[in-house]
């Protein structure tokens, strides 16, 4: 386990050390972005002392690794807003919208997997496939839009973009996220519950699952009771994997819903080249990533007895 | 659509734009005396007040999460309306005139030759943090965009060789030249009155003198702010509150409006406006203004430092096309200068250069052939690839061979503008001639993008600028607009209008044409009927 943490620290290491290297790859700098059609050659000069970026890049990345280690994010350059202001409020609306998403895509992609599972080459299984894969296969932005047309446009039940704010009560929140949940959902669905499904009939010819049978038990049963457990390791890592795309990868949700999350403000520092933001917030992404693929791995374990209990 | 004639320029007028916004078209007609932006006159206008409440919710295109509240950062439309929603400025462009009036000031004078400006300042003008505004205020706020800062304002105030108050509401300028046109450059967007302490200002605390308070500012999300109780005008800022929020996707942007969640949205895309003109309840506006698009050429570069090049390029292009498929008819022809129709000394009586391949062909073999490279991304403006695709077409009718080099979007600015030797540029204009020439044709200016030096241009930009006689003056930039169409490296094909949409619940009178969205300045002018 400690072993697994100091390989995760690691991975975060190098990874904030490829970002401040790429970043540094990227033509022009942020005082050329900010001053954009504007640029004089004076007013960079100035901008440039101003921001600090006359200090070489590799001193600007060990002043960063300072502070991140005792826990200051710094800084934004551009507005000289405290990055941990910056983030917080974004990252608990692209938590919020993962969550209230994994909450309806998790129970359905189960549900949806184990009765794929049990119904295996019927009618239902076939187009529970079919819808999900066409779901999956469409760019976020068209399913998006697609829901927006009906449900915002044609009848009217949900807003067209998902502004919310601080003064909103939590039932409000839920109701003006839905659409970017649904969205999400519907996008990631179908890798879980294919997953489920998979895994669940790859355990079905097992010696075990056949005396089951043989005792007569119904096949409901034998499937939830009996194969379930043993073919959660790699739906749990599916499942994590999902969750960790809900949270890092839903900027063109974010964009189409005009939702104010983390993803945005990447994608703006980033064009900016914004670079504490950057780092700031693709550190974020990292440690989710790592901390939910360390909870799948936790989480496997436990559920296995045979891995719990090594000989 | 329907075109029409007049003076040679085609003229095209998108008749879907809703009936109640009839006439966009005074600003080409030249009918406009205006100072500087134009005006357009929509059909519940000139109501001759507001009425006060409601929240007005505005989905804006711009909006970035660098965005700060320090005036001299102030590049994008979110941070140009929210100034204008909480500060003001020693002047205004008055929207049914064009003329600049004084808003902060309560008069001005220039003496000298134009060389020494007085301002009279407003008494009894209250900030938001209860502070009465003073000379001393003014003074710092100048101060904040001159010396050592990046300010954008900062080259326009290089003119100013001495500031001095004249008890707590005159402000004295002196100028190192004489600049009838001195009261347009101090009431730039940037420099916005702020109140000072110990003789400067606190760049981002966000107060001002505006119509409404500061209450939330997420950069690149929303901006919040309540009326103002104590504002100076009685008949401005009807609204209770005001809510701008950041909306980069066109399509959520034009959502928003179709679903009620805002009440009005900038930067229409112009593929799809008149099916969002078609939807009940909505108003799509329109109005001329001085943003024009250009291809600007290195002068200094071969082969473009040959001006048979020049006009070779500039006859081979056919300018209507571009107009009507590029701007979908939501604009006029330009002349290759970058004085718009609205300017007060356009040069109308200047004949419209014309599509003629037999010209380009001429101008071409003189030249030796013709085969260049145009460098253009939609960052330059939307539709700018296309609009290079076109252009190659039409030059290829008269022997020239234009490749059209797909640059990247991103660190466009930076990388191609001003560096290759031919791309796509958009200019938002400026209020007077003499601005816009001083910003990019003036010899060895900064954003001189086409690197073009003329000594008599440089020459009449001078006499121009101090001269306070209006015939004289009209003599002078009529005569520059000339040396810039013919010898000048820009191609200017079009003027774009400022085409942005309401709720039929939103009422206003006549709109300004020096910013999109009434000048900017919505906040304080519109209310709900």
């Amino acid at each position: 386990m400690a072993q697994r943490i100091a390989l995760g620290l690691l991975t975060l290491f190098v990874i904030s050390l490829l970002i401040a290297f790429g970043v540094e790859l990227l033509p022009g700098d942020l005082a050329q972005e900010i001053l954009g059609q504007g640029a004089t050659p004076e007013g960079l000069r100035v901008l440039r002392l101003q921001l600090g970026l006359d200090t070489p890049p590799h001193i600007r990345y060990l002043d960063w690794l300072g502070g991140m280690v005792t826990g200051d994010m710094g800084l934004s350059l551009a507005n000289k807003r405290p990055i941990a202001e910056l983030i917080g409020p974004r990252l608990s609306n692209t938590l919020f919208l993962g969550g209230f998403a994994a909450m309806i895509a998790i129970p359905i992609a189960l549900t949806l997997g184990i009765l794929a599972a049990l119904y295996r080459n019927s009618l239902y299984d076939r187009g529970v496939n079919i819808f999900t894969l066409t779901s999956i296969s469409f760019p976020e932005f068209f399913i998006a839009y697609i829901l927006i047309l009906f449900f915002a446009i044609k009848l009217g039940w949900f807003p067209g973009i998902s502004n919310i704010s601080s003064e909103l009560s939590f039932l409000d929140k839920l109701y003006r996220t839905l659409l970017p949940a649904a969205s999400l959902t519907l996008v990631v669905v179908a890798h879980m519950m294919r997953m489920t499904r998979a895994s669940i009939i790859n355990l079905l010819s097992s010696p075990y699952i056949e005396m089951a049978h043989l005792k007569g038990i119904k096949p409901l049963r034998i499937i939830t009771r009996h194969a379930l457990p043993n073919a959660l390791a790699p739906i749990i890592n599916v499942i994590a994997i999902n969750l960790a795309y809900l949270v890092v990868g839903v900027v063109i949700v974010e964009v189409v819903f005009v939702y104010p999350g983390l993803g945005q403000l990447l994608v703006d520092s980033v064009s900016k080249r914004d670079v504490p933001v950057v780092q700031a917030c693709s550190m974020i992404f990292a440690s989710v990533y790592i901390f939910l693929n360390l909870s799948a791995d936790v989480i496997s374990i436990v559920t296995n007895p045979r891995l719990l209990y090594p000989r | 659509m329907k075109k029409t004639q007049i003076n040679n320029k085609p003229l095209i007028l998108d008749c879907k734009v809703s009936r109640r916004n009839f006439l966009r078209g005074s600003a080409a007609l030249g009918i406009a005396g205006s100072t500087a932006g134009l005006l357009t006159m929509t059909g519940n206008a000139f109501a001759a007040g507001g009425k006060r409440g409601g929240r007005l919710r505005a989905g804006i295109a711009h909006g970035s999460t660098t965005d700060s509240l320090d005036p001299a950062t102030y590049e994008n439309n979110f941070t140009i309306q929210l100034n204008y929603g909480i500060q003001n400025h020693l002047g205004e462009v008055d929207a049914a005139t064009g003329a600049m009036v004084p808003e902060l000031a309560e008069s001005w004078e220039a003496t000298n030759g134009a060389q020494t400006w007085i301002f009279n300042l407003r008494q009894g003008v209250e900030f938001h943090n209860g502070k009465t505004m003073d000379a001393d205020d003014v003074i710092a706020s100048f101060q904040h965009h001159m010396g050592e800062s990046a300010s954008p304002a900062r080259s326009l105030l290089d003119q100013v060789s001495s500031m001095r108050k004249d008890g707590n509401n005159r402000v004295i300028f002196e100028l190192s030249g004489g600049n009838a046109d001195f009261n347009f450059v101090a009431s730039d967007y940037h420099i916005a009155i702020k109140p000072s302490k110990d003789g400067k200002i606190d760049p981002t605390d966000g107060i001002g003198t505006g119509g409404y308070v500061l209450k939330e500012f997420e950069p690149g999300v929303r901006f919040l702010a309540e009326r103002h109780a104590n504002f100076f005008k009685s008949d401005r800022a009807w609204f209770d509150e005001i809510e701008m929020i950041s909306i980069i996707d066109p399509a959520a942007r034009q959502n928003a409006l179709a679903t009620g969640e805002v009440d009005t949205i900038d930067r229409i895309d112009l593929k799809t406006a008149h099916l969002l003109a078609r939807q009940s309840g909505v108003n799509l506006e329109e109005v001329t203004g001085t943003k024009h698009y250009t291809f600007p050429m290195r002068t200094d570069t071969a082969p473009f430092d040959d001006n048979n090049v020049r006009l070779a390029l500039k006859y081979a292009l056919k300018r209507d096309e571009l107009v009507e498929k590029v701007l979908y008819g939501h604009g006029t022809v330009g002349n290759d200068h970058p004085i718009a129709p609205s300017n007060q000394y356009h040069a109308s009586t200047l004949p419209q250069r014309e599509y003629d391949p037999d010209k380009a062909r001429f101008y071409a073999e003189k030249a030796g052939g013709v085969k260049v490279q145009l460098s253009a991304a939609d960052a330059a403006f939307p539709g700018a690839v296309d609009a290079a695709v076109l252009y190659q077409e039409h030059a290829t009718a008269a022997g020239i061979e234009i490749e059209v080099v797909r640059e990247p979007n991103d660190g466009y600015w930076s990388n191609v503008w001003m560096n290759k030797p031919w791309g796509a540029c958009y200019w938002g204009g400026r209020p007077t001639e003499d601005w816009m020439f001083t910003t990019a044709y003036q010899g060895g200016a900064s954003w001189n993008d086409t690197f073009w030096k003329n000594d008599r241009f440089d020459e009449l930009l001078l006499l121009g600028r101090a001269e306070t006689n209006r015939d004289t003056r009209r003599a002078i930039y009529y005569e520059m607009q000339q040396i810039v169409s013919d010898d000048g490296g820009a191609v200017v094909p079009m003027f774009a209008n400022y085409v942005f949409a309401t709720t039929d619940k939103v009422g206003h009178s006549a709109m300004a044409g020096n910013w999109d969205m009434d000048g900017a300045k919505y906040f304080e002018r519109w209310w709900f009927v």
